[in-house]
């Protein structure tokens, strides 16, 4: 055995023991590294009450209600679901750009009385899908999307489409 | 030697190493690829800021994707260029693969931070945070580290060769960071969007947001490429002038004694 060929079947352990030790812990540390957690997750297993937690999920279609606080902010109540479950949601503040019904949206803060969940900050998570607006009015006028219900059909029905020919 | 028993592709390989040859061939390429790169850079960006539509829901701001996406991918693609370079300075010991691997580095680091600071430039009007602690911004975070951390370690020694070992152990290292950053919007729930172009099924991003974003994509690795090539040439030339320099003080330390 050349020196090279031994310099290389040790990097090539090295290596397999490094990736080995990275994915044990990774796979230890699975419940940690999550950001936010579902509203599934949250009802399955309550959070120790007064602790700050994120909650994340789509905006619910037809459930954001906007008012003005005693305070002059603006108040809003939505929300979260992820499908199976949702959590009513209450925030005073400024939202983002982005947030409408249908969107994703991770919120800070804690539950209070009623598991009503009183969020600190509002966050808006955008999903993977670019389109020209033209492409997604062409969509809607379809049928075959509506954003407050989530997110738009499979990709390769879209990201070829032209909207001057298929748009009416 | 082991050039009888190594494969064909490695005696290549082995042919490019040599730094004489590396210096021609790399000049003969180098103002090709660097035209080709400026040409592609002033399309891509033409056509991402001005002629592409907006998207339907981030509206203008969508256009921070064709300087901050091909930066994410150089920093992970060059990242792995690095590993790649290290694996090469361990196993075979080739000093062309030391110099490239220092030199490539700091330009590594340039890519990563810009793509940290225009991630941080288009989450705050869309996701209304500048930073957040979600698993894809903390790993792409290390590896701006790992990056800086090699261009530091491969310099801190006065022996150049015992730099660039530590540099190449770094880097192996460093690797396993690679995979935690491509797949983390994936294995976590993440702040960040998952994968829009690399993933398996067809890209979710229309063709109109997509071609520029390709082209650009092509630019910025042309420029990268053309900026590794030029100072891994410095770099050689820089060592070469030092060994000179070394032999002449040796031979005045000679003739003075």
């Amino acid at each position: 055995m050349t020196r090279k060929r031994r310099r290389l079947y040790i990097l090539l352990l090295c290596g397999i023991g490094l990736g080995t030790a990275t994915a044990l812990t990774l796979t230890a540390f699975q419940d940690n590294l999550v950001f936010f957690r579902s509203p599934s997750d949250i009802l399955a297993e309550a959070p120790p009450p007064g602790r700050d937690f994120r909650l994340g999920g789509l905006v619910e279609a037809g459930s954001v209600q906007r008012s003005t606080g005693p305070d002059g902010r603006p108040h809003v109540t939505f929300r979260v679901t992820d499908g199976q479950h949702s959590i009513p949601v209450q925030f005073s503040g400024v939202l983002p750009d982005l947030f409408r019904e249908g969107q994703g949206v991770v919120t800070l803060g804690r539950l209070g009385p009623g598991n009503v969940f009183l969020a600190r900050e509002v966050l808006a998570r955008h999903d993977e899908n670019y389109m020209p607006p033209e492409v997604a009015d062409a969509l809607r006028r379809a049928g075959h999307w509506d954003p407050a219900r989530g997110d738009p059909p499979p990709a390769s029905g879209w990201n070829r489409l032209d909207p001057r020919r298929s748009g009416g | 030697m082991s050039s009888t028993t190594a494969p064909r592709g490695m005696a290549r390989l082995h042919l490019l190493a040599n730094p004489g040859r590396f210096l021609r061939v790399s000049g003969l390429l180098l103002p090709w690829l660097t035209g080709a790169g400026l040409l592609c850079l002033a399309l891509g960006m033409v056509w991402g800021l001005w002629l592409s539509p907006p998207d339907w829901q981030q509206g203008e701001t969508v256009r921070i994707m064709y300087v901050h996406v091909p930066m994410a991918w150089l920093a992970m693609g060059g990242y792995l260029a690095l590993v790649v370079l290290s694996v090469i300075s361990l196993v075979w010991r080739h000093p062309l693969a030391d110099v490239a691997a220092r030199e490539l580095s700091p330009i590594g680091a340039m890519v990563t931070a810009l793509c940290l600071a225009t991630g941080s430039l288009w989450g705050r009007p869309m996701w209304g945070t500048w930073w957040v602690w979600d698993a894809r911004l903390t790993s792409v975070l290390v590896l701006f580290f790992l990056w800086v951390g090699h261009a530091a370690l491969t310099r801190a020694f006065d022996d150049p060769d015992r730099g660039a070992r530590m540099g190449a152990i770094l880097a192996l290292i460093g690797a396993v960071n690679l995979p935690i950053v491509k797949f983390s919007v994936d294995w976590w729930n993440t702040l960040h969007q998952p994968a829009s172009v690399t993933r398996l099924d067809a890209p979710g991003i229309h063709v109109d947001i997509l071609y520029p974003l390709l082209v650009n994509a092509l630019a910025f690795s042309l420029c990268f490429v053309a900026l590794a090539l030029a100072a891994t040439r410095a770099g050689l030339q820089e060592r070469r002038l030092r060994a000179l320099q070394m032999a002449a003080a040796r031979r005045a330390e000679r003739e003075g004694g």
